[in-house]
């Protein structure tokens, strides 16, 4: 199995930590991993976006054009990565802030309203992670105890009393995530 | 012992095995995109886990001059740097070179030429391989392709460099500084004690005995003749190098038609053009010369018999590709495909770069 | 006067034009070193310039340096083994031309080293160029009428600077064309190389010289001419002893 993903957002959004997290999710069930920004001045403030890839085997190329799953957090990044995603893979998507919803029908859609979740549970720092249970519920890529462990791996140990809450944001996005359009 | 796997920048993996292979000393200034090299030690602060010098100097050039003076001590040093940065580096490299020093010089390379850009690139090929400062000398230039070869590759220029007593480089590039992976660490390598240098490496200056003769090091001689004898001497470690030291790795040649030569990040982006095309049918393979300096001249000389044509694939305006041409000799078509200024070519882009110069061709 | 030759200094005649200070200069440095029985412990950097080959006179384990990079050499060496006395010997255009960048911030970090800088306002090796030190109305190769400050910049001070820095220990000038001055030179260098040893921070040693071949002058002229010259300019003494400046 090889998933190739792309995450694209604002700078701030927690799109590179979410792409980190979910690495050391796949790392904990021995799978390979690549993790790779697009870096340079954009990072701040501007749109920051990361591909992904899970794989059992050896990872080829960390720079790819054509998506199994795109996770879309921002309208430019809609427009850009849209039409990205192979034929048969999956779009989810916050649709704060999104003008154009997707129209494709030949791939599967679905939203998660994180951001309005997480202003509701009043912590904007769970967005993420309420996006990160929302993929996993329609795409199980890895074992939900994998990404606590993953988390707790990549958090450094003075952030680890704030595990509990990204747990419950997780929980959180895989309740409310719909699927809007199916194949 | 339960293996300990970490998810690191290629960056952070260079650091950090940096402090496992016992380097005693490490001298560098920031630079986009390997400044995290220098955070990465600053905040490990390797000096209580190891005693591991580790300075911010004011500049490359400074930098390499640190490096060379605790290489002439006896004392595993290294620096980092990206491409501007390193051109700076080269009087000092040359002169390192030149006095037969083991030391390790790192470029995470990023485009130019000039300030250029931050994004990654691997115009500086004919720098690291041609010898890149002044007079007849060469550099052992490894080009990691992942982030484990990042971490692996500490150990493997600080044997290279210590067994030949010769500067050798890490060649990466932004995208394998910058993204992360799965990296397997190695267990924790003692320093070596002084008294240990000393009878390891009586080149080395460590202070002069009494009644011994005393040690120096140095570039320069005066005398043409005796200096022509040492380039000899330069010249014939090189050969050895050139005989015993090239590393490749080499994916489906056995029954391929076509090749493609690629290194470091290209390699990888080729890799996956291979897979695209081997799924339409066309029997392609992928060499990934390790060693850019060692080249591997008789593999790929070897291939040229066999296979229908070469393509090399670099983010550069074709720099190895001269080397691939010398190998193969004229005996089949050798085409390049390249992206320059920061760009890092796709997968389809190489896919379509080898249907239309050579398999349809 | 008698001399009797230090074993630390080798067999190789000295390159250097007869009358040049450069050899009393190296000689002082090591009888220092055999003094005070330091000699295992002891790495020199030696720097591109007229004492380019101080490494085939001194006979103590050495380390020749790219142009003005003695410092960054000699920082590297330190660091790595601190328990070593560690000195550079570095001229005036290597020191404060090309090297200005190295030698200031190897003292602003108060690396444990000694720098002993001769300063005879002229690029000896090459062939009598202007160097940052050469005196304002000073003729040489490339200022043939006299340095004019307002096209070729002004003498710089270097020393006086580098003593500004908390980094550094000591500072002082010195010269070597007299037996009373080299007495008090070697008891300069064998002071700071004393500090070293303590940990004290970088000390300073300046010793201004002639260059009879580069000023054009018998060896006797151009010692006057550098009491009459150099002297007033680069006044001979301690700019900073103990950490503490001298007024």
């Amino acid at each position: 199995m090889t998933e190739e993903i792309i995450i694209a957002g604002f700078g701030g959004q927690g799109v590179l930590s979410m792409g980190k997290i979910l690495a050391y999710s796949a790392i904990m069930q021995d799978m390979e991993v690549t993790w790779m920004p697009s870096y340079g001045p954009e990072m701040r403030g501007g749109t920051a976006n990361v591909t992904v890839i899970l794989s059992d085997e050896r990872i080829s190329s960390p720079i790819i054009t054509r998506y199994d799953t795109a996770i879309i957090l921002n309208q430019q990044s809609m427009t850009k990565f849209e039409h990205t995603v192979k034929p048969g893979g999956l779009l989810l998507y916050d649709p704060n802030g999104i003008l154009h919803p997707p129209t494709r029908t030949d791939i599967r859609i679905a939203k998660v309203e994180a951001a309005k979740e997480a202003a509701a549970m009043k912590m904007p720092k769970g967005f993420n992670m309420i996006v990160l249970g929302g993929l996993l519920k329609i795409n199980p890529l890895v074992k939900t105890e994998n990404v606590v462990k993953g988390l707790k791996k990549s958090l450094p140990e003075r952030y680890h009393h704030m595990l509990a809450d990204n747990e419950k944001a997780l929980m959180r996005g895989m309740e409310i995530v719909e699927t809007v359009h199916d194949l | 012992m339960e293996k300990e796997i970490k998810l690191m920048k290629g960056n952070e993996a260079l650091a950090e095995a940096a402090i496992r292979e016992g380097v005693d000393g490490y001298f560098g200034y920031p630079i986009t995109p390997q400044s995290e090299v220098l955070e990465y030690l600053a905040a490990e602060r390797p000096w209580l886990r190891t005693g591991m010098v580790v300075l911010q100097a004011e500049s490359e050039v400074a930098a390499i001059n640190m490096v060379y003076g605790g290489a002439g001590t006896g004392k595993k040093v290294m620096t980092s740097s990206s491409s501007p940065g390193v051109s700076l580096k080269q009087e000092g490299i040359s002169y390192i070179a030149g006095a037969e020093l083991p030391a390790l010089i790192v470029n995470v390379m990023r485009a130019g030429p000039g300030l250029g850009a931050i994004q990654p690139a691997q115009a500086d090929y004919f720098q690291a391989t041609k010898g890149g400062g002044h007079g007849d000398y060469r550099l052992i230039t490894l080009a990691p392709s992942s982030v484990q070869e990042m971490y692996d590759f500490v150990h493997t220029a600080f044997e290279l460099a210590f067994k030949y007593r010769t500067p050798a480089m890490i060649l990466a590039d932004g995208a394998i500084g910058q993204m992360m992976e799965k990296v397997t660490l190695k267990p924790q390598k003692e320093r070596l004690a002084d008294d240990k240098i000393k009878e390891l490496y009586p080149w080395a200056t460590t202070g002069r005995k009494k009644d011994a003769e005393r040690t120096f090091i140095t570039s320069l001689d005066l005398d043409p003749e005796r200096f022509e004898r040492h380039n000899h001497a330069l010249q014939a470690k090189y050969k050895k190098i050139e005989e015993n030291e090239v590393i490749v790795e080499m994916l489906n040649v056995e029954d391929a038609e076509y090749i493609i030569v690629a290194f470091g990040t290209s390699a990888r982006v080729s890799f996956k053009a291979m897979d695209l095309l081997r799924e339409e049918g066309y029997k392609v393979g992928l060499v990934r010369p390790i060693t850019l300096w060692p080249f591997p001249k008789k593999e790929i000389s070897q291939l040229a018999e066999k296979v229908k044509g070469i393509l090399t694939v670099e983010m550069n305006a074709g720099q190895m590709v001269e080397d691939v041409r010398l190998a193969v000799n004229g005996r089949i078509p050798v085409e390049f495909y390249g992206r320059m200024g920061g760009m890092i070519p796709s997968p389809e882009e190489v896919v379509d770069a080898m249907k239309q110069k050579l398999i349809g061709g | 006067m008698v001399y009797k030759k230090t074993p630390l200094m080798t067999d190789k005649v000295l390159s250097y034009c007869p009358g040049c200070g450069h050899g009393t200069a190296h000689r002082i440095t090591m009888e220092v070193v055999e003094e005070m029985g330091i000699q295992e412990d002891v790495l020199g950097v030696a720097p591109v310039g007229c004492s380019v080959l101080a490494y085939e006179f001194m006979n103590v384990d050495m380390s020749e340096a790219a142009h003005g990079r003695a410092p960054a050499v000699a920082t590297g060496m330190k660091r790595l083994w601190p328990n070593k006395l560690v000195f550079t010997y570095q001229g005036d255009g290597d020191l404060a031309a090309i090297g200005t960048a190295e030698t200031i911030h190897a003292c602003n970090r108060g690396e444990n080293i000694t720098i002993i800088f001769i300063n005879n306002g002229i690029y000896g090796m090459t062939g009598g160029q202007m160097a940052p030190t050469t005196l304002e109305g000073m003729k040489s190769s490339t200022s043939p009428f006299g340095r004019e400050a307002d096209i070729m910049g002004h003498p710089l001070k270097i020393t006086e600077l580098i003593a500004q820095l908390p980094g550094v220990y000591s500072v002082s000038r010195h010269a070597v064309h007299k037996p009373a001055a080299v007495r008090k030179a070697k008891r300069a260098i064998r002071k700071a190389f004393e500090d070293q040893l303590a940990k004290k921070g970088t000390t300073f040693i300046e010793i201004v010289s002639n260059c009879n071949s580069g000023w054009k002058m018998t060896p006797v002229k151009s010692n006057e001419w550098m009491e009459e010259h150099m002297f007033p300019f680069y006044p001979l003494g301690d700019i900073k002893k103990d950490g503490k400046l001298v007024k």
